[in-house]
């Protein structure tokens, strides 16, 4: 039965966009001294605002803004006083919830359904849950004297643009640190509408600074030697470039970077269950995340059932108008990263593997890859090693549970995996066995302010979230 | 008159996968003790040397790491227990190293022991002290737990030949990681003695693997070597051109790195968990709770 759908769109009233806007530093928008560029819609090619691009001397504005709110204000109010400032924050969020969400999808391109259910509620609740904090770090178990480390220069990805801030500059703040934020290239929006948030809550100027720009102003802030803490989320390959840039200083970091995580599938799995974990872990926001499910290990034995159901849930999925309210996948966040995708997928059909997409229309304007899947795939396969970082499932198949935690683990990242049984003793074993930071077991894709999140290996350092998360931001913190 | 009988001296070798090889390249240095005096040609570690001790080190790591923390702990303790039955041993190589007074080189024994006795009891707490079960907003049981690294390069102190070697040491394995030790250049008779207490210990061969030489030529072949999770810098404190070199060259598989203090610490002094820490993950598991 075929079932037809009448478009559901979410109204794009509620955001007021200014044709331009400034960078964010001591409190007050200003003009950088760099150039500009335009920030457009991924799913319309439609130009959303024009934003200033910092340079050199932009950044060290904001660093020094941000080491003055440091030593006269932050650093001298008491953890109560920082809470009220972050619950406060947390209160505008969800009085403005409708519009940041819509302007995350427009800017972003991802279903309206997912940054007004997952995303702005969670961006919510991470700053509720780390205003908490702010007065009780001595109770943190992170030493007896916790103290906060100075500025924090941060630099966030497109993925997730303002649950990625709030993981930054939540913890930042409730711990006394102060903040230089670069949000990405191509998704710098509800950051500048943070930035407002943050005038509404009359946060002390400098305290939160934001500059916008490309990867040589996110160079510039990492490098200043005025930032004591940085914080990247994104490639490996930048990560990495980071960790090299930062190295013979004091500067503590933490990275969050790529993954390649495996879905397995044992044959005693709840079948309808898997198969939605399934999708949710490769589908979910395109497929651009970090800790998507993009190795699917199903054991042989039920690989043809998995498979046929998967391929049948997949022919339901609605790709298109982000701002529509029964959109699955929305737009593809912008060229560069469609030409990735693409790239990687006709490697994956050269290199032999069998490749699958369900019927499905695509807009005509505007960056969009359906959702697909490639079976007969081998671990030697640049489908099955490398991060694409879109809608696209390589799927493998085992024997049995070592060899299924062999491949897993068959790879230098580390962030997440997924694990399917009904034995509970099975599931304990392999969770244990995987090296990743996060394992969800009969489950995927979930994300809570209190639970840690970060990576073993190539995946990164650090964790971001829960107590283990305040370490990040603390003196002697340990761990 | 029987003439004087003549010692039987000691070989110095490297310790790798739980023998005691010599280095394959051939080489070996003159130690010396605090006076300047012939001590003994200690084996100069090689980058084979290096390679070599990684393989043995991540060959035995799924066993250690497999370990009860109940059977890490009884086997750390086992080793204070040796360690302390050899105190004369010890006491004198620290007094030849470090040119100390007798009374002095056995306080330093003391406070090994009583290092290596610290750590050994942490081995079943640490999880409890820095893992915790996370309230999540829905019906999830959520935690989240420390696990080791893997196999950690370890630049052990050039000063402090025992009491800073033991404490660099024992807080990377009593988590369950596996060790590719450089030993102090100049004072390598500590490290070399207590690879012979580890090997009668119960500690697993390649749990620790110890190489006495040059931290400036075999360092950089750990740093940048793609099978080591983690390197801690203590061994080059002070040099902080060769520090920064190591720790750009462990960002290439984005090891863990231990920075390198500016000079080296009163190893005497209380040492924090992050000892511990800084070599370890936080791994959280998720699981929907329903009937």
């Amino acid at each position: 039965m075929e079932f037809e759908y009448a478009p559901a769109p979410e109204s794009r009233s509620v955001v007021d966009l200014k044709p331009s806007y400034g960078l964010f530093i001591g409190g007050e928008f200003v003009d950088g001294h760099g150039g500009a560029f335009k920030t457009i819609s991924p799913a319309t090619e439609e130009v959303l605002a024009e934003v200033a691009e910092a340079d050199e001397a932009d950044v060290d504005a904001a660093v020094k803004a941000a080491r003055r709110a440091y030593d006269r204000v932050w650093s001298k109010l008491s953890g109560a006083e920082r809470a009220k400032y972050l619950y406060r924050i947390a209160r505008i969020i969800q009085e403005r919830s409708r519009e940041l969400a819509v302007a995350e999808s427009l800017d972003n391109g991802k279903p309206i359904k997912e940054s007004r259910d997952v995303d702005v509620p969670t961006v919510a609740a991470h700053f509720f849950y780390y205003a908490g904090w702010a007065d009780k770090l001595e109770y943190a178990g992170l030493g007896t004297d916790p103290r906060p480390l100075g500025v924090a220069g941060q630099v966030i990805p497109w993925n997730f643009p303002l649950l990625m801030l709030a993981w930054k500059v939540a913890p930042a703040l409730a711990c006394g640190n102060t903040v230089v934020l670069k949000p990405a290239e191509t998704t710098p929006l509800t950051a500048l509408l943070f930035a407002e948030i943050c005038q509404q809550a009359d946060l002390p100027a400098g305290v939160v600074n934001i500059v916008t720009g490309a990867g040589a102003t996110g160079q510039a802030l990492v490098s200043h030697p005025g930032v004591d803490k940085v914080a990247f989320t994104g490639s490996t390959e930048v990560g990495k470039a980071i960790a090299r840039a930062v190295a013979g200083t004091d500067k503590k970091v933490t990275l969050e970077l790529g993954g390649k995580a495996a879905n397995i599938v044992f044959d005693d799995a709840p079948i309808d269950q898997a198969v939605e974990g399934i999708v949710t872990g490769i589908f979910f926001n395109q497929g651009h995340v970090c800790c998507a499910g993009s190795r699917l290990l199903v054991q042989e034995s039920i690989a043809e059932e998995v498979l046929a159901r998967l391929k049948r849930r997949m022919s339901t999925l609605r790709v298109g108008d982000p701002l529509d309210k029964n959109t699955d996948i929305g737009a593809i966040n912008s060229a560069e990263q469609l030409a990735r995708i693409r790239e990687l997928s006709a490697v994956g059909e050269a290199e032999g593997a069998d490749r699958w997409s369900p019927p499905c229309e695509l807009p005509d304007r505007g960056f969009w890859f359906p959702p697909t899947l490639f079976t007969d795939v081998t671990q030697a396969h640049r489908i099955a090693r490398e991060e694409i970082f879109g809608p696209v499932l390589s799927v493998l198949t085992f024997r049995t549970p070592a060899e299924a935690v062999e491949k897993a683990n068959n790879t230098p990242f580390g962030l997440s995996a997924g694990v399917w049984t009904e034995k509970g003793s099975r599931i304990l074993h392999v969770a244990s066995a995987l090296r990743a930071g996060v394992v969800w077991a009969n489950t995927f894709n979930k994300f809570d302010p209190t639970s840690p999140f970060g990576g073993y290996q190539e995946s990164g350092y650090g964790r971001e979230g829960g107590r283990h998360g305040l370490a990040a931001y603390l003196k002697g913190g340990e761990l | 008159m029987a003439a004087p009988r003549i010692d039987v001296r000691k070989t110095y070798k490297l310790y790798i996968g739980g023998a005691f090889p010599r280095s394959e390249s051939g080489y070996s240095y003159t130690a010396l003790d605090a006076k300047g005096r012939f001590v003994a040609n200690a084996a100069l570690a090689s980058r084979k040397d290096a390679r070599d001790a990684v393989v043995a080190a991540r060959k035995a790591f799924g066993g250690w790491s497999g370990r009860t923390a109940y059977n890490r702990a009884q086997i750390l303790y086992r080793v204070a227990e040796v360690l302390e039955d050899r105190r004369p041993q010890f006491a004198l190589a620290v007094q030849q190293s470090e040119g100390l007074t007798p009374a002095r080189a056995n306080a330093v024994v003391d406070a090994a022991v009583d290092r290596l006795v610290w750590y050994a009891g942490w081995a079943d707490k640490l999880t409890q002290v820095v893992g915790n079960a996370n309230p999540v907003a829905g019906p999830f049981f959520n935690l989240s737990t420390p696990e080791p690294t893997g196999v950690v390069a370890v630049l052990a102190p050039q000063g402090s030949s025992l009491l800073g070697l033991v404490s660099v040491l024992a807080p990377v394995i009593v988590t369950g990681n596996t060790v590719v030790l450089v030993s102090s250049y100049a004072r390598p008779l500590p490290a070399v003695n207590l690879a012979e207490v580890l090997a009668t210990s119960d500690v697993p061969g390649g749990v620790v693997n110890i190489l006495t030489g040059d931290a400036a030529t075999v360092a950089p072949w750990l740093a940048a070597h793609l099978d080591v999770n983690a390197i801690d810098l203590a061994g080059v404190a002070g040099d902080t051109e060769l520090a920064t070199s190591l720790e750009v060259a462990a960002a290439d598989n984005l090891k863990r790195v231990r920075r390198a203090p500016a000079t080296e610490p009163d190893w005497a002094a209380a040492p924090d968990l992050t000892a511990m820490t800084d070599f370890v993950e936080i791994k959280t598991v998720w699981h929907p709770m329903g009937v």
